[in-house]
């Protein structure tokens, strides 16, 4: 295979899939890396028990004409292109154009008990369960904020988990409000009400969220606060997630400008998907939480606006536009309450990597300082967790991206003439 | 419906499905995949290859990301618990 594409795709998420055979359809060469073992990102992850949504099968079957390169990490930034690591070892890609879409993570934040085993993301324990974790007749709590929530609990009871509660931090009031939102938006009013069918038995309590997880060595019991009182709860697995951030990793590294929403960012964009670097271009979540519609919608713009056809790119506009309000409406209505920043106490760890609790954080008012002197944020993730829940709690915003963006072996960095002198490569 | 892998998990035999992940046939021995700094033990969090809390050392090659990570037949998996 070359080392070098016209178009280079990073993230193989409904985004990256759609701007790769636009791309490619318009008979550009292009290569489409993703760090997974297989294509789909996170909606369209792959099922051991399911057959793949319609429309994921689709897309799949369109990459005829693409290099597709799993299991390929972009782990830094060099002039003549991204360095990548494989299980075979290194590689250096070049490309004429590149398009992010990288998608998003969850917001994970920290409570007493979080790092108990069996304490994982909502849509992470939907995730786990897809590729064949054991989920079958175990107990399952599922708390946090969103519609993913959702998504995540009717996964769970597919596969054979006894979903024992959603709890929803929105209160009533709004999550009511936004429901009747919905009339504008009949085909997300049937999907909606379809899910809602399905989770039919399932308490689904607002303005309620987990304060505590107890265990010893696992998971055991959780409490939860709700608008008349704290309620205790026995289960197997606690499954917590507070929406979704951007992953702008490469972006940072690449020079590409950001903008905020809250305290994490996105990456910067004109109406034809441009970054602030030439030839690079990004879709999707990247470019701010916008859920499935806008990943698909946005991925082709971008596919067909490297290779030259901006035209067709701006047909897609309307639609997109229209998509990404839904996006907007939904980060609006599912807004966290204050109270959740005040979830941690100070023997709670926030970083999971090198065990720092937020009490050992307290001086401190910004990341690097706090990295240097009790190494949060220096572990495996790079801050990815930590770092984010911190800026979400109003501590202080993370440091930005430092190459390698993802932990990488010695060899495949030989090349790299970029690595930071304060911080070498910790391989754990 | 799909295809059955085998592989072992800290010495024991593991059937998961083809296409599963490292992470799911070590849940079926353990809860526990690494220990922290401070010596507690930790399972997979993100499930998405973002939290490296699923870190197991597989075929002898460590700290690689069990949620990342799909089974192939008579793979050797240890963890750190
Ligand atoms: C855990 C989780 C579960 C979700 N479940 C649902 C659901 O059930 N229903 C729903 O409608 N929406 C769900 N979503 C929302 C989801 O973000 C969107 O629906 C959609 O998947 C976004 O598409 P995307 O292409 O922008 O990004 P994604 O689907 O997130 O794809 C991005 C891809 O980029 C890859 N990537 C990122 N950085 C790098 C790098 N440095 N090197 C190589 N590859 C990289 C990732 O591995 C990933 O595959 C979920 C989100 C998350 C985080
Ligand atoms: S569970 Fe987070 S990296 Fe594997």
């Amino acid at each position: 295979m070359p080392d070098r594409y016209d178009v280079l795709v990073a993230g193989a998420g409904p985004a990256g899939l759609a701007a790769a055979q636009t791309a490619a359809a318009h008979g550009a060469r292009v290569g489409l890396i993703d760090a997974q073992p297989r294509p789909g990102g996170q909606v369209w992850r792959h099922d051991v028990r399911r057959e793949a949504p319609r429309a994921a099968r689709e897309a799949f079957g369109k990459l005829r004409d693409v290099d597709v390169l799993a299991s390929h990490s972009v782990v830094a930034v060099e002039s003549s292109g991204l360095r990548v690591e494989t299980p075979q070892g290194g590689r250096l890609i070049s490309y004429g154009s590149l398009i992010l879409a990288t998608g998003a993570r969850e917001l994970l934040l920290p409570f007493s008990g979080w790092t108990l085993p069996g304490v994982t993301g909502a849509g992470g324990l939907q995730a786990l369960a897809k590729q064949g974790w054991p989920v079958a007749g175990k107990r399952v709590v599922i708390a946090g904020s969103g519609p993913l929530l959702l998504a995540a609990a009717d996964t769970l009871r597919k596969h054979g988990a006894r979903v024992l509660g959603i709890y929803e931090q929105a209160p009533a009031a709004v999550v009511h409000a936004f429901a009747r939102q919905l009339r504008h938006w009949p085909a997300r009013a049937v999907q909606a009400i379809g899910l809602r069918l399905r989770l039919a038995g399932v308490p689904y309590r607002l303005g309620s969220f987990v304060r505590r997880a107890h265990g010893g060595d696992g998971v055991q019991r959780v409490d939860i606060e709700t608008p008349t009182g704290t309620q205790a709860l026995d289960c197997d697995l606690l499954a917590v997630g507070y929406g979704l951030v951007p992953n702008t990793e490469l972006a940072q590294l690449l020079g590409c400008a950001m903008d905020y929403l809250g305290p994490h960012p996105h990456v910067s964009v004109d109406r034809l998907l441009r970054t602030s670097v030439g030839g690079v271009y990004a879709a999707g979540e990247a470019g701010g939480i916008g859920g499935l519609a806008v990943a698909r919608l946005e991925g082709a713009m971008a596919g067909h606006v490297a290779t030259g056809h901006s035209v067709a790119a701006h047909a897609l506009l309307p639609q997109r536009d229209r998509e990404r309000r839904f996006g907007a409406l939904l980060s609006r209505h599912f807004a966290l309450d204050p109270r959740l920043h005040a979830l941690a106490e100070d023997s709670t760890l926030i970083c999971r990597c090198e065990d720092v609790t937020l009490g050992e954080l307290g001086g401190f008012t910004n990341a690097r300082a706090a990295k240097l002197a009790t190494r949060c944020g220096m572990g495996a993730c790079q801050g990815r967790i930590c770092g984010t829940a911190l800026a979400e709690l109003g501590r202080f915003p993370r440091d930005g991206a430092r190459p390698p963006i993802f932990p990488a072996r010695l060899a495949t960095l030989a090349g790299l003439t970029t690595l930071p002198s304060d911080d070498a490569y910790r391989g754990s | 419906m799909s295809a059955q892998v085998k592989l072992s998990v800290n010495g024991l035999p593991v059937e998961v499905p083809a296409g599963a992940s490292v992470a799911a046939a070590v849940a079926q021995v353990t809860m526990q995949f690494r220990r922290s700094v401070s010596d507690t033990r930790r399972a997979p969090l993100c499930g998405m290859g973002v939290c490296f809390e699923c870190r197991v050392q597989v075929d002898g090659v460590a700290h690689v990301r069990a949620c990342m990570t799909a089974v192939t037949e008579g793979m050797q998996v240890t963890t750190d618990a």
